[in-house]
């Protein structure tokens, strides 16, 4: 599905004497795992469609160094971090936007006290600045009077507070957005979190994403979206579990918006 | 004879006296042992954006604002908390009259005194009913997070306990002031025409045709009663639960004020990573100028956490709401945050009683929090979602203490699930938690 997609890395931008407007944090799910890698190629249309002047590492960037430090890892994460944070200092980088909450949130809160301060946002942040700015603009047909409920993800929401962005920009999409029992402050995780997405769960009576992928279900959607490609995953095994993969998609809300542009 | 006043009339007075000192010292030595506990935590900076800190004191602990986001428990607890608080206006006018032997001392606030005895009893009234409520959830509707297998025992014996007091304490309130409120009906001497009963008058006609004398034994007993039992009440909180009804203010004073993703950057760490990051470091002259142990990276024991942690652990009242709200709990796995906070108290009190007994030393007695209280598995079950610290009503953090014993399992004991382990040693390979190369992080862009 390459549809042309211009993406330019930071050493180009160097070698043309130019800075971007952001650079574009992609993560390691963005960069290697399937389902999230469409996450990635959504997000860079909407970019380019806002002809928006961003920047990717590519091979310079490496894990944040998030999960290590969930995992209790402190010294891997401080290595990553300050390995990360040596690159992004010497490209003089102002303005960090990422797909993936876990990223945002290291970076934003953790990275300051280790000498890394730029101002981190989220995608869905972003594209509703493109929106509000006038710089993007929606084709709204897509999904009109489609059910949409949004799972959100905690590194996004509970931990940093947004909660807004992500339901605004889904509005302008004009499908109907249904709220979850569980939603903003009081969201249930999807399981992923804390380095859970690569370990077996412990003993118990039920899988968390299937929790909670039950919970989205009630709300009988069409689309379950999410902004995390953790997330992501979590939601859509939950869906398999129960059986609804013909009926349900489980979509980030960069993928909703880059099919209604 | 009647120029002298016999020695014997001052015993109650003595009495009163001396059981409020010995109430009250008691305490004391009990807070003084509580701070000192507390004190056994790593210090950790606190004191910055005090504004920030006296504001949030005042919505979460005296505003309640988190307890009424369920509203029932919440409704009902700000019942308990009024009345509490402002019939504890009237232990004042107790403690006057009982040292000095007067009667009803603030009667001369006329009408303002009757619409305070007025609104005491009718709060103690809904205090009486909140607190059968909350016994019914307890013991016969048996909520879910009230049931839970930490709960077993001496949790749920003390949650019981506090509810018996509280009522008792009210029940000896209103039988005071109905047989007051009678024997200022007789005109007895002694007992000015002061108050309004609006709760009482009714406990009352049980008193109709009772003598005078009869009356006023039932008056002082309740007095004395109530004001003892207020007493025991006090020195009950250190041995319970309830010490929440005084720690939720430096709690909540003292609680994270950073968003709820932020994680600490471990100080002692930077240092290290500093030094191997750096090419022209000498890393064979620095351990050489450091001739002191190397910090110990994480907690295993409740002396590695800090003091707030364990200020977290004693102030927290074991309702539950955290673990009701913790995905992992929700689905089955052994992990509940309350058990985390729960487990530290009683480590930290087994510690502080090592210290008692040892001539203030404490001596190793081979047990530790990580095992033998908090185990491995649950340690590993959290998401690290938050859940629980949004839920708890007075600013408790039980996932910092969580991640601080990960610490302790990985950077001392190489301890992690091996699937951990695997992601690990991914990234310091590859830079990514999948054994992908490194150079193809751009090959998204044109697949």
């Amino acid at each position: 599905m390459s549809e042309g997609l211009t993406v330019k890395t930071m050493e180009q931008f160097m070698a043309e004497g130019k800075q971007p407007e952001i650079l574009f944090w992609v993560g390691s799910a963005g960069s290697y795992d399937d389902r999230a890698k469409k996450i990635s190629r959504a997000f860079v249309k909407i970019l380019n469609k806002a002809n928006v002047e961003f920047a990717v590492l590519g091979p310079e960037e490496s894990s944040t160094g998030d999960v290590a430090k969930r995992a209790g890892n402190e010294f891997l994460f401080q290595m990553q971090a300050m390995t990360n944070i040596e690159v992004l200092n010497a490209y003089g980088i102002k303005r960090i936007v990422t797909c993936d909450p876990h990223s945002f949130n290291t970076m934003k809160n953790e990275y300051p006290g280790l000498g890394g301060n730029y101002d981190v946002v989220h995608h869905t942040q972003y594209i509703k600045e493109l929106l509000d700015s006038g710089r993007l603009s929606l084709e709204g047909q897509f999904y009109k009077e489609k059910r949409i409920t949004f799972h959100d993800p905690c590194y996004l929401g509970r931990a940093n507070s947004v909660y807004d962005a992500p339901r605004e920009i889904l509005k302008s999409t004009n499908a109907r957005i249904i709220e979850m029992k569980r939603h903003k402050k009081t969201s249930l995780c999807c399981g992923a979190g804390g380095a859970q997405m690569f370990k077996e769960p412990e003993k118990g009576d039920m899988d968390i994403n299937v929790l909670r992928t039950k919970e989205a279900l009630e709300t009988n959607p069409n689309i379950i979206a999410t902004g995390c490609p953790y997330c992501n995953t979590m939601m859509t095994d939950g869906i398999k579990a129960h059986e609804k993969e013909d009926s349900v998609t489980v979509l980030d809300v960069a993928e909703l918006i880059a099919n209604s542009i | 004879m009647n120029f002298t006043i016999p020695m014997t009339a001052y015993v109650p007075n003595i009495l009163f006296a001396l059981a409020l000192l010995a109430g009250i010292g008691y305490f004391t030595k009990n807070v003084k042992k509580l701070i000192r506990n507390i004190k056994l935590g790593k210090s950790v900076a606190v004191n910055d954006n005090k504004p920030q800190r006296w504001k949030n004191m005042a919505r979460i602990a005296l505003g309640q604002t988190k307890m009424v986001v369920r509203p029932i428990a919440g409704l009902m607890h700000v019942i308990v908390y009024l009345g509490f608080i402002i019939i504890n206006i009237e232990v004042l006018e107790i403690i006057i009259d009982g040292l000095f032997g007067t009667h009803r001392i603030f009667a001369f606030l006329g009408g303002f005194y009757d619409v305070l005895i007025g609104s005491f009893e009718v709060l103690a009234f809904l205090v009486i009913v909140a607190v059968i409520v909350f016994w019914l959830r307890r013991n016969i509707i048996k909520l879910k997070r009230f049931i839970k297998p930490e709960m077993e025992g001496w949790p749920k014996k003390d949650g019981n306990w506090i509810l018996y007091i509280e009522l008792i304490l009210m029940f000896l309130f209103l039988t005071m002031n109905a047989a007051d409120y009678k024997l200022q009906e007789l005109g007895t001497e002694y007992y000015v025409k002061a108050g309004a009963f609006p709760v009482s008058q009714w406990i009352a006609l049980f008193f109709d045709g009772m003598s005078q004398g009869s009356l006023i034994a039932v008056e002082r007993t309740a007095w004395w009663l109530h004001i003892l039992g207020i007493l025991f009440f006090l020195n009950y909180l250190y041995f319970s639960k309830h010490l929440h009804i005084i720690l939720a203010f430096p709690n909540t004073f003292y609680g994270k004020l950073s968003p709820q993703g932020q994680f600490t950057n471990m100080a002692a760490v930077t240092n290290e990573v500093k030094l191997m990051l750096d090419p022209s470091a000498d890393p064979f002259a620095a351990s050489q100028e450091d001739s002191e142990e190397p910090e110990k990276f994480g907690a295993s024991d409740v002396m590695d956490l800090n003091w707030v942690q364990l200020l977290n652990a004693y102030t927290c009242t074991e309702c539950g709401r955290c673990t009701s709200e913790c995905p992992a709990n929700q689905t089955g796995k052994k992990l509940s945050p309350r058990k985390i906070m729960m487990d530290t108290r009683d480590r930290l009190e087994e510690v502080g009683k090592n210290i008692d007994e040892n001539k203030g030393e404490f001596v190793p007695d081979g047990k530790q929090l990580l095992d033998d209280y908090i185990s491995r598995e649950e340690l590993w079950a959290c998401t690290t979602c938050n859940a629980c610290v949004e839920a708890c009503p007075v600013s408790i953090d039980p996932l910092s203490i969580i991640i601080e014993m990960r610490r302790f399992l990985v950077m001392e004991q190489s301890a992690a699930p091996t699937e951990l382990n695997n992601m690990m040693t991914n990234i310091e390979n590859n830079g990514a938690p999948w054994p992908y190369n490194q150079m193809d992080r751009l090959n998204w862009v044109n697949e």
